[in-house]
């Protein structure tokens, strides 16, 4: 079959349709968010508060207007870079927001600074040595630590560095992080914990990846040239195998922005999550919203990055 | 050693199958093969030979070992050497021409990186001087844009193109043996006429040992000096390939031989030709493609302006190779692909062109039957259950009268009743291609469209199916349309041939004299192109090459 | 094809059709085998009621009256993790079924119909999968209330889009193959293809799948309890009792390290018996 796509048409398919599930995604998270039983209005007027007093409260805040323009409204709002106002405290959203967006940042980038490079180099070369004791304690490894729940990776992170061998402090922010040193101590046990549980993901998947192109008959052609195992693994399984690998680093990634909500309670991180999890108790939709389109804008971005890193890594696409 | 190139003595190789039991597949096999000689390994599948061949450079697929035995390359000890010893031979001694070249070669690489990477991995040259070389075996294998081809990707050149390439490929670091594995199966037979005359030429100036692994007798006799057949990982027998063509003496030697002589086909008079007027089926200006529909045509238009006809108990084959759009007209005429343009009437009456606005009785009276018998049955349903569904579905039969009809069918076809209860998995090949047909009898049907039914088969099993095919048309006055690429099996079968190519049919011929009534350039060349038991066949074939360039598909 | 059977073998059995389980999958097998049990017969062997202060001291030791010690309260350990079993396996049962049997089903239909219901409900299903899991149900059990129901169905919510892919992608492997052709040339209904001739071929590999996915739900499900928004006390499942006891961390307490031992046991039993299931099972239809 020859494909007559040229790559910038394919790239911007992929565009295209990341902008399309963007654009149902936010529908979702509106309409989904609209359904939560309870508004703010009866939350911040408590218990004893009349109905005539919910009901002015509704009206100032715009609450009566229908939902359908009020989506509108939020839409266009967000095209232009507005979040909106919190409806419990009158901070605009992208406030409230900003300083926990890039802890978070902050946090995910180290994470994946220390975790990808581990992870492809133990990925790739459990495929190399397949079945080997090194794969096999990888293979076990990895298996535990995708098998228990993050907050037991965190409390035995805990237990062990900061309890019984008193490295590093427990709890993360509070402390001292003026020097470097102290911001090391400060941020490793979060990352630590993360590293492990987005690293165990991305070997497994690494390693599936290389394997299945370990498999084909242009590597075993590589074997029957003489080729050496690095060489059949390096040169030519792992280009092919790049597409499926970038999906890997893709998916743990997006986890990082959004998924560590139990790390950020835990070592009383002050990141989005929680900021989130904190705006649903108030019925903070604005907020509440902006943290979900957060959430799904950068899981769509990583992947339809990596959709690109696979295309662009196939010369047939290419 | 004495003056043997490569010395194989007592050679064993086991497997283990997937339930962990272990097998022998190479059952001491040995043979000789001297400097600048080309030997044939041939047999069925399941025979061992690609096996056999790959233990030659110390390689066996995963979950096979080599069990007993040596085997020598010059003075070298194959069986006995380490991983890395082996390694270093691997394309400098000996080196591989796989089936499959465009699996062989890695997607997302250049050609020319790829096929002077031996000489990078052994060190051999500098670059500059291996692409020269390079350059150099692509002339010799008569590659177009030789000095450019390099830079290609695999996925920017043809099938036949890419598997010379890959000779070069094995060519590159001088070595002593060249390992053919079916190099020109998955070719359409106007190339590989190019690539054999390609290796022909390249091995004859190097005086380089070959092993050439195929199924195909006649092919063989083109390229090697002996033939060795194998039968179940055993010797059956050896000999030149003259010897091996025209004076056999083993029986498995014989069947193989005879298999391949077609037994012309005699037409049969239907005992119901005389009731039915109308032709059982008809094609009239028929158009048919794929792809997303605009104005009422298909984006990709494949089958135009097809007219055929076919009456009630005559046989029609179908001819073309690959791309020419024969089981597209399958497709068309059953419904699956519905046509855009023209009209299928079978036994008179116009057939609805959709699928799903034909009734029953318009379904049943046609039936199709694929390929591949390995995907043509649901693996997850007993023999028992496939056959009988046809019978509740057309024929509203449950029960005993169902078991009945099913062990009846399967005594069509010359199967054992107790087969029922087996899962398609467990039947072998033939068996399988067998049940496909039972499956399409079930209908009653009156005409069956056999979509290349034998070409995945071994020799003997399709020489077999065809004779089965015979019997059935005598006892339930059936007719059938038979696609195939194999003229062989069309002449054995068929009373009358279309020749397609790139959707059309260029020509219709008599099947028994298809080679001296050809008119059309095209027909005249695939004809001249299947290759024939003569081992002069190749070196004396002469065809005018604007045809070639024209019609062959490389 | 060099299997022969003997005509009175016909029935399938897993040694006849070639497959067998290793050592790791056997002990994954029977440690999962065990959890059933106790999640079914559980609570008829705790020495103690669940929920009753037995013992004086808290966060007791292991001891021959409290073989697995007492929690926060002077609670029977032992007792409460009988108890919580019932909940974890049974909630993430419940959840793993309802999001697998709904993922198979329409992957299938989207599959074999294809066509913009396809196309819809794959881009929807896909945006999806963009929030994340855990925040998720964090979200809705904050939003609408911690009960059992809401739990099974947030849970079962979470990982349907994921069953959805997975089965969808399976039957569209399968849909491609010449004996779906064939029926449908035979003039079958789409309901025939479906249920006779697509689900039987995935159905080993939406098996393992429902494995994997059930590993997820445990884990997910221990993660809302730790957070407090799992099962509501005076009950409790493995995250909730790890919640209630973490204060016995620091001096390694039993109490805190038998519920976790529990669900680590279940959920690494889980992956490596789906782990070493036999590729034939595994990836049958691939």
């Amino acid at each position: 079959m020859r494909h007559k796509h040229k790559p910038w048409f394919l790239v911007s398919q992929r565009l295209g349709i990341a902008f399309l599930t963007l654009i149902i995604v936010s529908f979702a998270v509106f309409f989904a968010t609209e359904l939560l039983p309870g508004d703010v209005a009866e939350v911040l007027l408590g218990q004893a508060a009349t109905p005539e007093a919910v009901a002015a409260l509704r009206e100032s805040m715009g609450l009566d207007t229908p939902a359908l323009g009020r989506f509108i409204g939020w839409l266009l709002g967000l095209a232009q870079g507005d979040l909106g106002t919190s409806y419990v405290n009158n901070m605009t959203v992208a406030e409230l927001i900003s300083g926990r967006l890039s802890n978070s940042l902050k946090l995910a980038g180290i994470v994946t600074l220390v975790s990808v490079p581990i992870a492809l180099t133990l990925g790739i070369g459990a495929a190399m040595w397949q079945g080997s004791l090194f794969d096999r304690g990888i293979s076990i490894l990895t298996i535990s630590v995708i098998s228990v729940p993050e907050f037991m990776v965190a409390t035995l992170s805990v237990l062990i560095f900061a309890v019984w061998l008193g490295w590093l402090p427990a709890l993360s922010f509070g402390a001292d992080t003026s020097s470097f040193l102290e911001m090391l101590r400060a941020y490793a046990m979060p990352v630590i914990t993360l590293s492990f549980v987005v690293s165990a993901q991305m070997i497994r998947m690494t390693r599936a990846a290389v394997i299945e192109t370990i498999n084909t008959p242009y590597v075993e052609m590589a074997l029957l040239k003489g080729a050496l195992r690095s060489r059949m693994v390096i040169s030519h399984a792992l280009p092919n195998a790049l597409g499926p690998i970038a999906n890997a680093v893709a998916l743990s990634l997006s986890y990082l922005v959004g998924g560590v909500i139990i790390v950020e309670t835990i070592f009383n991180y002050p990141g989005v999550a929680k900021l989130m999890v904190d705006a649903v108790a108030t019925r903070d939709l604005p907020l509440i919203q902006s943290c979900a389109m957060i959430f799904c804008v950068s899981y769509l971005s990583l992947i339809t990055l990596a959709d690109m890193i696979a295309i662009l890594s196939n010369p047939r696409l290419r | 050693m004495s003056h043997s190139r490569i010395t194989v003595r007592n050679l064993k190789i086991g497997a283990t199958t997937d339930s962990g039991r272990r097998v022998e597949i190479i059952k001491g096999v040995s043979f000789d093969i001297a400097p600048g000689e080309i030997v044939a390994l041939i047999g069925e599948s399941g025979s061992g030979k690609t096996t056999i061949a790959l233990s030659l450079m110390g390689h066996t697929r995963s979950g096979c070992f080599i069990e007993e035995g040596n085997i020598h390359l010059g003075d070298a000890e194959i069986t006995s050497m380490s991983e890395r010893a082996r390694a270093s031979l691997r394309g400098t001694k000996v080196s591989y021409v796989p089936q499959s070249a465009a699996a062989a070669f890695n997607p997302s690489k250049r050609i020319m990186d790829q096929v002077i990477e031996i000489t990078k991995i052994h060190k051999l040259m500098p670059r500059d001087k291996a692409e020269e070389k390079a350059v150099e075996l692509f002339k010799a294998l008569a590659l177009p844009h030789y000095d450019t081809i390099g830079s290609r990707y695999p996925h920017q050149v043809s099938g036949g193109q890419l598997q010379r390439l890959s000779a070069a490929m094995a060519l590159i670091g001088d070595p002593d043996l060249v390992i053919f594995d079916e190099p020109t199966t998955a070719l359409d037979v106007t190339t590989q006429i190019e690539v054999l005359r390609a290796f022909k030429s390249v091995m004859a100036n190097g005086g380089i040992s070959g092993v050439y692994v195929s199924h195909d007798l006649a092919v063989v006799a083109q390229v090697a000096d002996r033939i060795i057949v194998l039968k179940g990982g055993v010797i059956q027998e050896e000999g030149t390939a003259e010897q091996i063509l025209h004076n056999p003496t083993h029986s498995y030697t014989k069947e193989l031989l005879s298999a391949f002589e077609p037994v012309l086909h005699e037409a049969i008079v239907s005992p119901t030709a005389a009731k039915h007027t109308a032709p059982i089926l008809e094609v009239r200006n028929l158009f048919a493609g794929y792809g997303p529909v605009h104005n009422g045509e298909p984006s990709a238009k494949i089958l135009k302006d097809v007219n055929l006809v076919l009456p009630r108990g005559r046989n029609l084959g179908v001819i073309g190779e690959s791309g020419s759009g024969k089981s597209t007209l399958a497709r068309a005429i059953s419904g699956i692909l519905p046509p855009y343009r023209g009209e299928v009437l079978i036994d008179g009456y116009e057939m609805p062109h959709a699928l799903k606005s034909r009734s029953k009785e318009e379904l049943r009276r046609s039936q199709i039957v694929f390929q591949l018998a390995d995907t043509a049955l649901n693996p997850a349903h007993s023999i028992g259950a496939i056959l009988g569904r046809p019978l509740t579905f057309y024929h509203g039969m449950k029960g005993a009268e169902r078991d009945a009809r099913v062990v009846e069918l399967l005594d069509m076809v010359r199967l054992p009743a107790n087969l029922r209860h087996r899962l398609p998995g467990e039947l072998s090949g033939g068996q399988k291609q067998r049940i496909n047909l039972a499956r399409a009898l079930a209908a009653d049907p009156d005409l069956i469209l056999c979509d290349e039914i034998t070409s995945a088969l071994d020799t003997v099993v399709a020489a077999a199916i065809i004779d089965l095919l015979k019997e059935l048309q005598r006892e339930l006055d059936l007719s059938y349309m038979f696609i195939s690429h194999d003229l062989s099996t069309v002449e054995a079968i068929c009373d009358d041939v279309l020749v397609m190519y790139k959707g059309e049919v260029v020509e219709a011929l008599p099947a028994r004299d298809m080679s001296s009534k050809a008119e059309h350039p095209y027909s005249k060349l695939l004809i001249s192109s299947i290759p024939q038991l003569d081992t002069g066949w190749l070196s004396s074939l002469e065809q005018d090459p604007d045809l070639v360039a024209e019609f062959a598909l490389r | 094809m060099t299997t022969r059977t003997t005509f009175l073998s016909a029935l399938p059995t897993p040694k006849r059709l070639g497959y067998s389980f290793n050592l790791t999958g056997r002990i994954g097998l029977a440690v999962i085998l065990f959890w059933a049990f106790i999640a079914i017969f559980g609570p008829l062997l705790a020495p103690y009621p669940a929920g009753e202060i037995v013992d004086w001291d808290y966060f007791g030791p292991m001891s021959d009256k409290f073989w697995l010690g007492t929690d926060y309260l002077g609670r029977d350990i032992l007792s409460r993790i009988l108890m919580g079993t019932r909940y974890t396996v049974g909630i993430s049962l419940a959840a793993v079924f309802i999001s697998v049997a709904g993922g198979v089903i329409l992957g299938m239909i989207a599959a074999v119909t294809g066509g913009w219901f396809d196309m819809v409900l794959s881009r929807l299903l896909d945006a999806f999968n963009g929030i994340p899991s855990l925040l998720f149900g964090l979200v809705t059990v904050a939003a609408v209330g911690s009960s059992i129901p809401v739990l099974v169905l947030t849970l079962a919510a979470i990982y349907l889009p994921g069953a959805y892919r997975f089965a969808r992608a399976l039957s569209v492997n399968v849909n491609t193959m010449d004996f779906i052709t064939v029926a449908r040339a035979r003039g079958e209904t789409t309901v025939y293809l479906i249920v006779r001739e697509i689900f039987p071929n995935i159905l080993g590999p939406v098996l393992a799948d429902l494995g994997v996915r059930f590993v997820f739900i445990v884990l997910v499900l221990s993660g809302l309890s730790f957070l407090g928004l799992g099962v509501q006390p005076p009950n409790a499942d493995w995250g909730a009792l790890v919640r209630e006891n973490i204060e016995g961390l620091s001096f390694g307490a039993p109490a805190v390290v038998f519920p976790s031992i529990a669900i680590a046991t279940l959920t690494i039993s889980v992956n490596l018996f789906i782990d070493n299931l036999p590729t034939k099972i595994r990836d049958r239809s691939e």
